[in-house]
């Protein structure tokens, strides 16, 4: 992969203390620096507490830090209030569960909700609504109906699909498929990379579920206790699973099978994090050849 | 061993939006689940097993056949609160669970208003809250605690009911992976504490410690074994749109290149140890 060298949104010394100067004060995050480049795919790893979801909540404003600042192409986004409302609409937030915050008469209106906002023209809307949709899956005939007939993963698609008619510059997705079934999680997996493929759009999805995000990324941020505690691919950061374990991550199983082959005495490599890795890593072990 | 619940041919179907047919999610289920067992119900989502679960106190009541908690029919409504007391049950979010400003006050809703004794609402509740290692959170509001907290406080309001059977439908999905994995650790310990736990989800490694795994799929039980048993028919899993635990994945896969490994090594000692013994 190429990296350019200008990120598209990055952080510089990001503090955010909640309830500063009461008893409840508490440093959620404390003096972050982060880039994305402009279509990188970004993986935000952490255990609840770690700071990941106020960090994700600076990135589009919603959140203004203590100290440090968050740049979007190079330009403090608290710069002016105008700037702060273009960003909102450069930096898509999709929060959790985000079917709960569908509230129009029908699919279409729903998607078209964020574009409408951004005072566009109907049929650049419509293009907009139409493209999103298809995006994620949602057919023609679904537009028309009401949200609330569809099924859980439908109405989380079409709330994804309504930030991504806003065709942002980075989208941010938090736990886009937390509470779903494996299918479920799958079909807004392959979405999110649809989406990534077609649009180049810059991607940071926050995730708890290792598995999930490590097949995706580019690169992955270890949160943990308001710091990020590693950095790296996913094969670097899974190259120090017993860290994560001790961080109180869950790491994959076949990560933890070739942790305890390791202890037997095998030597799979340290990076595993797929089933496909550890087959390929053991048939090479013993040579390619299957003598069973 | 005695059976806490039986479900003969229970069929059931939602009503359907005006001019369509009504939608059928159970269609013929028979379970028997002996008392003291852990349970896991495993199915996509669709699949009906939470529409199964909210008929085993009478939340839902059959369309079609019959549901038995310990002999007692859930369609006569004289026995249905002999019913809930029995059977307690716990759901996916926490915070549709909680009524109380404070944690002890919550998890004693349950136990006031079957009318028990105060002194015995606060053994049970301590007792409750000491199950769940919330205790010490007993004086605490329960929105400032996070999401697992509050599932677990959840739990410890059923469990101060002591049912004899506590149905949890999908208790972990909206729960970070420490959250998760603290629900269950309280099923495993209440199966140890004698209760039946019925367990419904779609996550995998929470069934891999069940004593017995039911799969079902289009309303229908499809399989019905040890979890071990079970996750060995992985191409029959994956047609109905469930995966199987990573350890057996990689054990399959590597059968796939001719090995013979034995799939029922669910667990990650079990499934490195095997490994081992074929790759050394």
């Amino acid at each position: 992969m190429v990296i350019k060298l200008n990120p598209i949104i990055s952080t510089e010394g990001l503090t955010h203390v909640y309830s500063e100067g009461t008893p409840f004060e508490h440093v959620a995050i404390e003096n972050i620096d982060f880039a994305a480049y402009p279509g990188e795919y970004l993986g935000i790893i952490g255990h609840t507490g770690s700071g990941k979801s106020t960090f994700i909540q600076h990135l589009n404003g919603l959140l203004k830090p203590t100290s440090g600042v968050v740049k979007l192409d190079g330009e403090d986004i608290h710069s002016s209030k105008k700037f702060t409302r273009q960003v909102r609409f450069q930096v898509g937030l999709v929060f959790q569960y985000p079917e709960y915050q569908l509230f129009e008469e029908t699919v279409y209106k729903d998607i078209a909700f964020g574009p409408k906002n951004m005072k566009l023209s109907d049929a650049e809307i419509d293009k907009r609504v139409r493209t999103a949709a298809e995006l994620v899956g949602i057919s023609e005939d679904m537009l028309e109906k009401s949200p609330f007939n569809l099924s859980g993963g439908q109405k989380r698609r079409v709330a994804i699909a309504g930030v991504m008619a806003m065709q942002p510059k980075v989208l941010i997705l938090d736990e886009p498929t937390a509470g779903l079934d494996p299918e479920g999680r799958e079909e807004i997996i392959e979405n999110i990379n649809n989406y990534r493929k077609v649009t180049g759009t810059t991607v940071i999805m926050v995730s708890h579920s290792m598995e999930e995000i490590a097949k995706s990324v580019d690169r992955l941020f270890v949160f943990h206790d308001g710091n990020i505690d590693m950095r790296g691919t996913p094969s670097e950061v899974f190259s120090h699973s017993e860290r994560l374990e001790e961080i109180g991550l869950t790491v994959p199983q076949v990560t933890k099978v070739a942790m305890r082959l390791r202890q037997m005495g095998l030597e799979p490599p340290r990076d595993i994090y797929t089933t496909e890795h550890l087959k390929a890593a053991l048939l090479k072990l013993k040579g390619g050849e299957a003598d069973a | 061993m005695s059976k806490i619940i039986k479900t003969e041919n229970l069929v059931y179907s939602y009503q359907a939006p005006e001019g369509e047919l009504p939608i059928r999610v159970l269609d013929g289920v028979d379970i028997e689940i002996e008392s003291g067992t852990f349970v896991a119900v495993l199915g996509h989502n669709g699949s009906g097993k939470s529409t199964f679960a909210k008929h085993l106190n009478g939340i839902l009541l059959p369309e079609g056949g019959t549901v038995y908690i310990e002999g007692m029919n859930t369609q006569d409504e004289k026995l249905i609160l002999e019913i809930r007391r029995r059977i307690g049950m716990v759901f996916q979010n926490p915070d549709n669970q909680i009524v109380s400003n404070i944690v002890e006050e919550d998890v004693a809703f349950a136990p006031e208003n079957l009318g028990y004794p105060s002194d015995d609402i606060r053994i049970r509740v301590d007792e409750a809250l000491k199950v769940v290692g919330m205790y010490e959170y007993r004086d605490h509001a329960p929105h400032l605690l996070s999401g697992g907290q509050k599932q677990r406080i959840a739990i410890a309001g059923v469990l101060a009911m002591a049912p004899a059977c506590v149905v949890f439908d999908e208790p972990t999905a909206m729960l970070d992976p420490k959250g998760r994995a603290d629900v269950v650790n309280i099923i495993h310990k209440m199966r140890d504490m004698g209760t039946t736990v019925v367990l419904i989800t779609h996550h995998m490694d929470e069934t891999i410690d069940a004593d017995r795994l039911v799969v079902m799929a289009d309303g229908k039980v499809i399989m019905d074994g040890t979890p071990a048993e079970v996750f060995c028919h992985v191409e029959e899993l994956r047609e109905t749109r469930l995966d199987v635990p990573e350890t057996v994945d990689i054990l399959y896969e590597l059968n796939k290149e001719g090995y013979d490994l034995d799939l029922k090594a669910l667990s990650v000692e079990e499934c490195a140890q095997e490994i081992y013994n074929h790759f050394n």
